[in-house]
């Protein structure tokens, strides 16, 4: 009897603890995939297998147990490793950049293909009125001429 | 008149886009910027092999060389390990403290590397890496020249030769706090 109530003091102490740190490994796994693994370059953090992207994600289980938000987290790597550490780059800055010229590539390429086309068809309206017309002499020779041709 | 400036205009517009290569291909992906350098190194209290505790906090006004390394780090950790064996006996008695930091090893190999090379400076291991975190390490050996005012003013990644170690150690020591 006595033992048993042991027991269950036991399991409410153990299931205590481990109450006390409920981190959400979903969350480390967040964290860990927007960081750079720092040994292994085009690896994240969550993707290598390294001993030092294992700590890493330790540190991250470790800051959110004390109530760290991921943000915080991913500002003190960066505070340790700058931005090199994120996977994406910053958007401000020179870095900005990257995340702005392929829209601005594209914009431009847009507009190009936009004025070309309109300049190819007020170039085809301009020539088609062009073409001569056809005098009265010559409509009554082709005419005259599929008629043969029908003949044959 | 408008075809000629065409024929400008293409050649030319690969000319950015070869500029941002020659940069790119220029700079080293493997070299990573610290942004540490004239920040405050991060405090530590470490339990060393020997049994004794070492601790940042009580060294400041002293010159701090800290250490990473691993006894798995072969060539270059054994390469610089006399140099620091040299460095300490040159310089502990000028008020130098230099402190060893051991990542991702196991205390066997690591005693005994110490051991190899009469390392007699308190050397402590760094069981979950935070440290190494704290001093933005990404391999070993990384080594960290700290200035009297506890400001972390050199590092060197990779191999320390006795050149490099008297100029930075020179250099802190030279400064009044």
């Amino acid at each position: 009897m006595r033992s048993r109530a042991r027991t269950l003091l036991l399991l409410v102490a153990a299931l205590a603890v481990l109450g006390a740190a409920p981190v959400d490994e979903q969350v480390v796994r967040e964290i860990a995939a927007e960081l750079r693994c720092v040994v292994c370059q085009s690896l994240s953090v969550a993707d290598s297998p390294s001993e030092t992207a294992h700590q890493m994600r330790g540190i991250i289980r470790e800051r959110l147990a004390a109530g760290q938000t991921p943000d915080q987290i991913k500002a003190y790597f960066v505070d340790k490793y700058g931005t090199w550490i994120l996977l994406s780059p910053p958007r401000n800055g020179f870095s900005l950049l990257v995340w702005v010229m392929p829209f601005a590539g594209l914009a431009v390429g847009l507009l190009v293909i936009a004025l070309t086309v309109r300049k190819w068809s007020r170039r085809t309206a301009v020539t088609e009125p062009a073409a001569p017309p056809l005098d009265e002499a010559m409509q009554q020779r082709i005419r005259r001429e599929l008629v043969e041709r029908g003949r044959d | 008149m408008r075809a000629t400036r065409l024929r400008w205009v293409i050649p030319l517009a690969v000319v950015p886009l070869l500029l941002l290569l020659a940069y790119g291909f220029r700079t080293d992906p493997r070299e990573i910027p610290t942004p540490l350098i004239g920040k405050p190194a991060a405090p530590f209290t470490l339990p060393t092999f020997e049994g004794g505790q070492v601790s940042l906090d009580a060294l400041r006004g002293r010159v701090v060389v800290v250490n990473f390394w691993a006894s798995w780090c072969y060539p270059a950790c054994y390469e610089e390990a006399p140099t620091l064996a040299r460095g300490w006996e040159a310089y502990h008695d000028r008020g130098v403290m230099m402190i060893g930091i051991n990542i991702q090893d196991k205390p066997e190999p690591a005693k005994k590397f110490l051991t190899q090379f009469n390392h007699t400076f308190p050397n402590a291991p760094d069981p979950v890496g935070q440290v190494a975190v704290d001093y933005g390490v990404y391999g070993v050996p990384e080594t960290f020249f700290i200035d009297r005012r506890g400001r972390i003013r050199f590092k060197q990644v990779g191999g320390l030769t006795d050149e490099v170690f008297k100029s930075h150690v020179d250099t802190l020591l030279a400064e009044k706090e």
